[in-house]
């Protein structure tokens, strides 16, 4: 689960993956945990973080993480698990 | 210090929504600072919108499509040359490049330099002779015939899969998803371009681009990539961003190194899926988007005018990721003494 080296987040959630020139907007929440895995930081981390910060049950969030972490690969944003 | 003089003579002054590469590329060169620079337009039409840019050309000429013949086009050449000295001439239309390539000795002995692929690159990296080209270079192109005569258009189904591509041998491409498609293509491209009309495979992918000049010893002096943010129906870019791709790069040098390629080049390739690259085709000219690379670190037209002068250039080795162009239409007023000029002498 990593986001890969060269994609480009900035503090208004403007995301930019200089390899295919696609650029796309995050709501403030998807920018945070953007950064979190820009940090290299991992599911747990990301999980904590964000569970204790906001009102959301760990369950929930855990679904919505996944389907996120899905969006991005599917916009070829996260390097290959392999 | 000094700048020399340099005369530069531009074709393709026609910035319409099909846009020749001649502004963009007196633009750039205008941007350099090593050069003290008179810029002289040669014009085919007397609606090229660059003639009446008086911030870009200083004199205009009309000249003589290569069509009617290199004898005019030369003859005019020679008459300009007397009165203007031209030291370096960028052609920038792919169907004039032929005349001037056959052309640089005559042009040479006049005093006129070029900065031209040779004869037999341009040959080979024709539409109608790519899958040659990709099995001698090894590279992805994708499957092409070349057809001549309506009944070859039957047999389109024995090689390719619809939808196919149908291309025109200088310009225009259309998407074709049956046999009465490509016939009323093959109408349209042949009346305007000649023959032949080629078919192509149609790969599916994203279609990105690479400007870049080698010098001819094969020998990368700069290369950008770009995607076509904003496509216009005539499949032009109205808006582009330029990439940080390795491999776009690698296949760039690649092609320059194996061609040994001389002047300017606009690759332009799909990426699949897959990410492979296809190479769907090989312009052998400065594209009109070059000034989006000027404005990324790369003044490939200026360094272009200096290999034409015989300087050496260094190669560049960076340029700006994620730098971005959007192109916009400008209604320019012209004072009919002007229009009136041009028409009557051909000179402005």
């Amino acid at each position: 689960m990593k986001l890969k080296n060269n994609i480009a987040v900035s503090e208004s959630g403007f995301v930019f993956d200089p390899n295919s020139g696609d650029s796309f907007s995050m709501n403030p929440v998807g920018a945070e945990i953007l950064n979190l895995l820009k940090q290299e930081k991992d599911f747990d981390n990301i999980h904590d973080t964000m569970t204790k910060k906001y009102d959301v049950p760990p369950g929930e969030f855990d679904k919505y993480f996944l389907d996120f972490i899905q969006t991005l690969k599917q916009f070829n944003l996260m390097e290959n698990d392999d | 210090m000094n700048k020399p003089k340099v005369t530069l003579a531009v074709t393709g002054l026609n910035n319409t929504d099909n846009p020749g590469p001649g502004v963009p590329v007196i633009r750039s060169v205008r941007e350099s600072e090593a050069f003290d620079l008179t810029v002289i337009g040669l014009a085919y039409e007397t609606l090229e919108p660059g003639i009446y840019m008086h911030n870009i050309v200083d004199k205009v000429y009309q000249v003589p499509y290569p069509s009617e013949g290199s004898g005019d086009l030369i003859k005019r050449l020679e008459y300009i040359q007397e009165r203007e000295k031209i030291d370096v001439l960028i052609p920038n239309f792919d169907a004039e490049l032929y005349t001037f390539m056959k052309s640089s000795a005559r042009l040479a002995e006049m005093g006129i330099k070029t900065f031209l692929p040779t004869i037999e690159q341009f040959e080979e990296r024709h539409k109608s002779e790519l899958p040659a080209f990709g099995k001698k270079h090894g590279v992805n192109v994708p499957k092409s015939k070349s057809i001549l005569k309506h009944s070859d258009i039957e047999k389109i189904r024995d090689d390719f899969e619809y939808p196919v591509m149908v291309k025109g041998k200088f310009y225009d491409a259309y998407l074709a998803y049956n046999k009465e498609q490509v016939r009323m293509y093959y109408n349209k491209i042949s009346a305007k371009w000649g023959l032949p009309v080629i078919i192509q495979e149609f790969i599916k992918g994203t279609e990105v681009n690479v400007v870049a000049l080698g010098d001819g010893k094969g020998n990368t002096i700069g290369a950008v990539p770009m995607r076509k943010q904003y496509i216009t129906d005539k499949g032009k870019a109205w808006g582009g961003i330029t990439l940080d791709n390795k491999e776009m790069l690698d296949l760039t040098h690649k092609i320059i190194s194996s061609t040994n390629w001389r002047g300017g080049m606009e690759l332009e390739l799909i990426k699949t899926n897959k990410n492979e690259l296809y190479i769907i085709e090989i312009n052998p000219r400065i594209p009109a988007w070059v000034y989006l690379a000027v404005g990324a670190g790369q003044n490939l037209p200026e360094a272009m005018v200096r290999l034409a002068l015989g300087e050496t250039v260094k190669p560049f080795d960076k340029y700006q990721i994620g730098r971005m162009f959007v192109r916009y239409s400008y209604d320019l007023l012209i004072d009919l003494k002007d229009f009136e000029k041009l028409s009557t002498t051909g000179k402005l």
